[in-house]
Order: structure tokens, then C-alpha cells, then sequence
């Protein structure tokens, strides 16, 4: 299934919703374009919905950090919201939680900037 | 009459769309011998991650070379061989990304992954000249919360 990125606002914060595998190729150049774009627009707190995001691949875990490390670049912060099982225990064995923030609700993650 | 041990192995083009082919065929031979999802999950996921290795480390994206995928299915388990015509590497050179040093890295988590999801895991010289990975997953029992309930109808070439 391909990657779907849909950004919207809430406040001062951006928050995109994603759906989809974010593997090598397609998914994880439509999260770099999708994050370059947003920094570009001047957008620095940002929390990436991963509710509907089932497959991550090594690439996309890259590219997660990619996009991490890109908005920390800028003064700014990426989190992350709502993960899929499969998706925690991915992040949780390469101990990328100790990296990201990661929350369960979008309220509090939007309280949390 | 000796058990029957059931082959099947494909050449595919250095591309990103073998990516894709490899996992899709892995994943219908581990549900055809009987592996639950959660199997089916890990085995799809380290094949994807062999032939990513083979497609970007091994083969350099070089479209001329190939990889080359083998899978055995003994009575006991799912042997998966990928093979690329690289210049070999060492498991011993592969950095640990678990490092505090390289928890940012980009790149670099594919062996680690296939060494967390299969049973068994190494990487030997391929008869290409490049490295072949070589990683296996055992057969679930019949009736444990492992399988499926397709076990042992795996569609086959003989060897």
C-alpha cells in the first residue's frame, strides 16, 4: 500500500497524518519531500501521525530519523503519535524510542511543545 | 523414503521493484508452509531487508548485476539465501546501530533486523563473488499458535 501524507494545522503545530507502508522507494522519498516541504514553509513542530502506518522497513526508519534530525536542524521538534504494534516493537528494538517522543493521543501531544 | 526438502530460487534485477517481488514471494511460501502472521511479518521483513542489502550495499544499484534469491524447505525450516555480485563484506565491519554513536544514523539497521527476526543468521562468500546471506526460520508444530493450518503445502520446485 502506498504511503499517504495529509498535513493539516492545529494551532501553531503542523500534524501529519500518515497511511501506508513507509518502505524504500516511493514512501520514504514522500516523507523527505513531505518534511523538506513543510521546514521550507517555516513549519518547526511538527508530530507525525503513524495510526494508520503498519510497515516500516529499515529505509523508513531512516528516513524517520532523517526527518528528526532535519527539524532539529532548524531549532524545531518532531514527535510521533500513535503508533501501530508493529511499529513500537520496531522502534523499541533499534532503541529509537529513546530518541523520539511518541504518544497515544493527539491532544497531549500537541500540549507537549 | 528420506524427507523431501523443496527449492526454489529466482534471479531479480538490481531495482527497487525487487524489493517488493522478493518479499511477496517469501511471504506466500511462509504462509503456504504453515506460518502464523506474526512469522509471515518477520520472514517478509528479513527478506526485504537481504535483497535491500544486495540492491544498494552489494550490487551498489549497478543495474547490470543481480540478486539472487534461493529458499529450501526442509521438514524443519525455511532456509532464505541472498546472494549479491558485490565485493563480499564482513558481519565483523558492520557497525552495531544500537551504538549510542549511531542511533542517529540514517542507514545501517538492515542485518541487525534480520538477525532479530529469524532464527539463524550469517553471512558467507556467494559463489557470485559477493556476499550471500543465509538466514533461516523453523517450521512452527502442527497445531501450536504458530501456524496457520497450511502446514506442508508449500508449492515447490524439486531441487
Amino acid at each position: 500500500m502506498a504511503l499517504h501524507l495529509t498535513p493539516r494545522n492545529s494551532g501553531s503545530i503542523m500534524i501529519v497524518d500518515a497511511s501506508g507502508r513507509i518502505t524504500l522507494g516511493d514512501g520514504s522519498a514522500m516523507l523527505r519531500k513531505t518534511i523538506r516541504q513543510l521546514l521550507d514553509e517555516g513549519h518547526t513542530k511538527i508530530v507525525l501521525n503513524l495510526a494508520d502506518v503498519d510497515y516500516i522497513d529499515s529505509s523508513g526508519i531512516g528516513e524517520l530519523v532523517s526527518a528528526y534530525t532535519a527539524v532539529r536542524s532548524k531549532s524545531g521538534e518532531l514527535k510521533l503519535l500513535q503508533l501501530t504494534k508493529k511499529v513500537h516493537d520496531l522502534l523499541q528494538i533499534t532503541k529509537l524510542f529513546t530518541v523520539f517522543e511518541v504518544f497515544s493521543d493527539e491532544h497531549s501531544a500537541v500540549r507537549s511543545f | 523414503m528420506a524427507p523431501e526438502t523443496k527449492h526454489l530460487e529466482v534471479t531479480l534485477e538490481t531495482q527497487v521493484e525487487s524489493v517488493n517481488l522478493a518479499e511477496e514471494m517469501c511471504l506466500r511460501l511462509a504462509e503456504a508452509a504453515g506460518f502464523g502472521e506474526d512469522e509471515c511479518y518477520r520472514i517478509g521483513m528479513s527478506v526485504r531487508e537481504g535483497v535491500i542489502n544486495a540492491f544498494h550495499y552489494g550490487n551498489q544499484e549497478k543495474p547490470d548485476k543481480k540478486i539472487h534469491l534461493a529458499v529450501d524447505l526442509t521438514p524443519e525450516k525455511m532456509i532464505i539465501h541472498v546472494a549479491d555480485e558485490g565485493s563480499g563484506f564482513k558481519l565483523t565491519d558492520v557497525p552495531d546501530p544500537l551504538a549510542e554513536e549511531n542511533l542517529l544514523s540514517t542507514s545501517g539497521r538492515g542485518i541487525f533486523l534480520m538477525r532479530a527476526f529469524m532464527d539463524e543468521f550469517d553471512v558467507i562468500p556467494a559463489q557470485t563473488g559477493g556476499a550471500e546471506i543465509v538466514m533461516s526460520k523453523r517450521l512452527p508444530a502442527p497445531g501450536s499458535p504458530q501456524t496457520n493450518g497450511n502446514h506442508g503445502s508449500a508449492p515447490h520446485k524439486e531441487a
